[in-house]
């Protein structure tokens, strides 16, 4: 992060930059802090846009602004209450006098695996993450998830060796490390939750074998054809085959078939 | 009738042959073992350190989350997990000052004194089952093995959550005679296994599990009868050890009480993985003529 030197006048101006997009700008200005220090922000900005109307530059702690990527992860109190919340800045509306810091990295011990050697026994996860035997179930982690994971809950699980629960209970995880920031026993639970979808992804869940079917029905060239076409048709007649598609109904059975079978498999 | 039920982490990995063997005979004895929702490790240990609450916070919450989740008793099998929870729920009942950090700092919103009652199984066997009804609900009598219940520490110390008589503890004892077994008292039964002291590595342990074979042994049994997965690796590992240097005695296979209970109910002995075993329990039982009688049974109809 870097401060970009801003002269702030009194009165907001009406529009304002941000970024490079101009957006406009609403009347009512409220106070944060971010990092200490006060500024006068509009409302309801999220608090990344916050910070950089504040003027700050945001080359690290941001990157998807849509609430996937988990790189903003920020921490906030506000005044009168002792409780630490969490958030994520691209997400979290600002609100009066709340103080903010982000914590945009977070020097947690992620193991070294190859993981085509692993045959995914729990025994495996234990032996690269000893640590996750530290849990001492304080539930600080799932106090400090803001994608709503029960964390905690699939620290146990992983404990007991149930690998598939750990997967599912985790699978909302964006790897955000605010668990692993507040951890008493200082494990790094979200690389451990990687490790456990990485199984069960592979080892666990069962694999497709339709999909095994069409890849091949694809590497045979059994639509090569009917794309050849289509690159050929022009936008006239891909809109009218387009809009002459038969649509599968909303409320239908496994059952259910096109009226023209020519490109469904083992048909 | 079901019974909320607290597993342990290590009988979903490690211990398997103690729980599905219970689950599998409990039922066949109109008992459903529940596990309990979202339970956690119970702390493995119970933290005797006075001012390390924290220590606390596993066995505590699983306790609250049972209670938010309308159980007002709790069943376990590990003699461990026994022993952890209701050590936490005692200074749940006790000490009020510590309760109140405790219900405050776990945040599960509800206040919790210790109204959750934590049992072990065989205490719903004498209690609730009988001994009386039990043997007579045992399809397959293991006359002939001679077995020496070994109760360890944990299911009798402290005096305050001991589930038996804690200078002569009989439960096991008796457990054994209603399965028709011929339980061998031998002086050792409830001399420690060594415990954690194992992370030290087997040479810790060895002399623990020296002690305690050989006792049983002396008293002719032919195998251990135990309730606790830690006392299980302890005289596992402590064998293993005792043959590495040097040591020549006959080794001596080790029993969960769940497996005899399941194989006595004329349940088919796969549900009690005897291969996670030590000392090949599975031969003695052949020899003593047990596995072919309970597949006999399992073909001619199940435990009524």
């Amino acid at each position: 992060m870097s401060r970009q030197k801003k002269r702030k006048t009194p009165s907001a101006p009406p529009v304002k930059a941000v970024g490079t997009e101009v957006v406009q700008v609403p009347a009512n200005l409220i106070p944060i802090y971010i990092m200490g220090k006060r500024y006068e922000v509009p409302e309801g900005y999220t608090i990344m846009k916050a910070m950089e109307y504040a003027g700050y530059k945001l080359i690290r702690a941001c990157g998807c602004r849509g609430g996937t990527c988990g790189a903003c992860s920020t921490v906030y109190r506000k005044p009168g209450d002792y409780k630490l919340q969490v958030a994520l800045a691209c997400q979290k509306t600002v609100e009066p006098k709340m103080y903010i810091g982000q914590i945009p990295f977070f020097p947690a011990n992620r193991a070294q695996y190859e993981f085509n050697k692993l045959s995914g026994a729990p025994e495996e996860v234990f032996k690269l993450y000893p640590e996750l035997f530290r849990c001492v179930a304080c539930n600080s982690c799932t106090k400090a998830c803001p994608q709503g994971v029960e964390v905690m809950d699939a620290i146990s699980a992983l404990k007991r060796g149930d690998i598939a629960t750990a997967a599912q209970l985790s699978f909302d995880c964006i790897q955000c490390g605010l668990c692993t920031s507040r951890c008493f026993g200082e494990l790094a639970q979200y690389h451990m939750f990687q490790l456990a979808r990485r199984i069960y992804g592979t080892r666990v869940v069962p694999k497709a074998q339709h999909l095994a079917q069409m890849v091949k029905a694809v590497n045979e060239g059994r639509f090569d054809d009917i794309l050849h076409r289509l690159t050929k048709m022009s936008e006239k007649e891909l809109k009218e085959l387009y809009e002459k598609r038969e649509i599968e109904p909303v409320e239908t059975g496994e059952q259910w078939r096109p009226k023209s079978k020519e490109y469904l498999l083992g048909e | 009738m079901n019974l909320a039920y607290y597993p342990g982490c290590t009988l979903k990995t490690k211990a398997r042959n103690l729980e599905e063997p219970a689950l599998a005979a409990m039922e066949s004895l109109g008992f459903k073992l529940e596990e309990m929702d979202r339970w956690n490790c119970c702390g493995a240990v119970y933290s005797l350190a006075e001012d390390d609450l924290i220590r606390q916070a596993a066995p505590v919450r699983n306790l609250v989350r049972a209670k938010k989740q309308g159980k007002d008793e709790l069943v376990t099998l590990c003699a461990f997990c026994l022993n952890t929870l209701k050590r936490a729920n005692l200074l749940m009942k006790q000490e009020v000052e510590k309760r109140n950090t405790l219900n405050s700092f776990l945040d599960e919103g509800v206040d919790y004194a210790g109204e959750v009652k934590v049992t072990h199984l065989l205490e719903v066997l004498r209690d609730r089952v009988g001994w009386g009804l039990l043997s007579q609900k045992v399809r397959l009598h293991l006359r002939g093995l001679k077995l020496a219940p070994y109760y360890g520490c944990t299911l009798l110390r402290p005096r305050e959550v001991a589930i038996d008589n804690v200078q002569d503890p009989i439960i096991l004892h008796s457990f054994l005679e209603a399965l028709g077994a011929n339980p061998v008292g031998f002086p050792e039964s409830t001399t420690c296994c060594g415990s954690y002291q194992i992370v030290r590595g087997p040479s810790t342990i060895v002399e623990y599990a020296r002690r305690i074979l050989r006792s049983a042994s002396n008293s002719e049994a032919e195998g251990l009868v135990l309730t606790c997965p830690l006392c299980d690796y302890n005289l596992g590992q402590g064998q293993k050890e005792l043959l590495r240097l040097g040591n020549t005695f006959k080794e001596m296979p080790l029993f969960y009480f769940t497996q005899l209970l399941a194989l006595a109910l004329g349940l088919t002995a796969d549900v009690c993985h005897f291969e996670l075993n030590y000392g090949n329990p599975e031969s003695l039982l052949r020899e003593k003529g047990l596995l072919s009688r309970v597949e006999s049974l399992s073909t001619s109809g199940g435990p009524k």
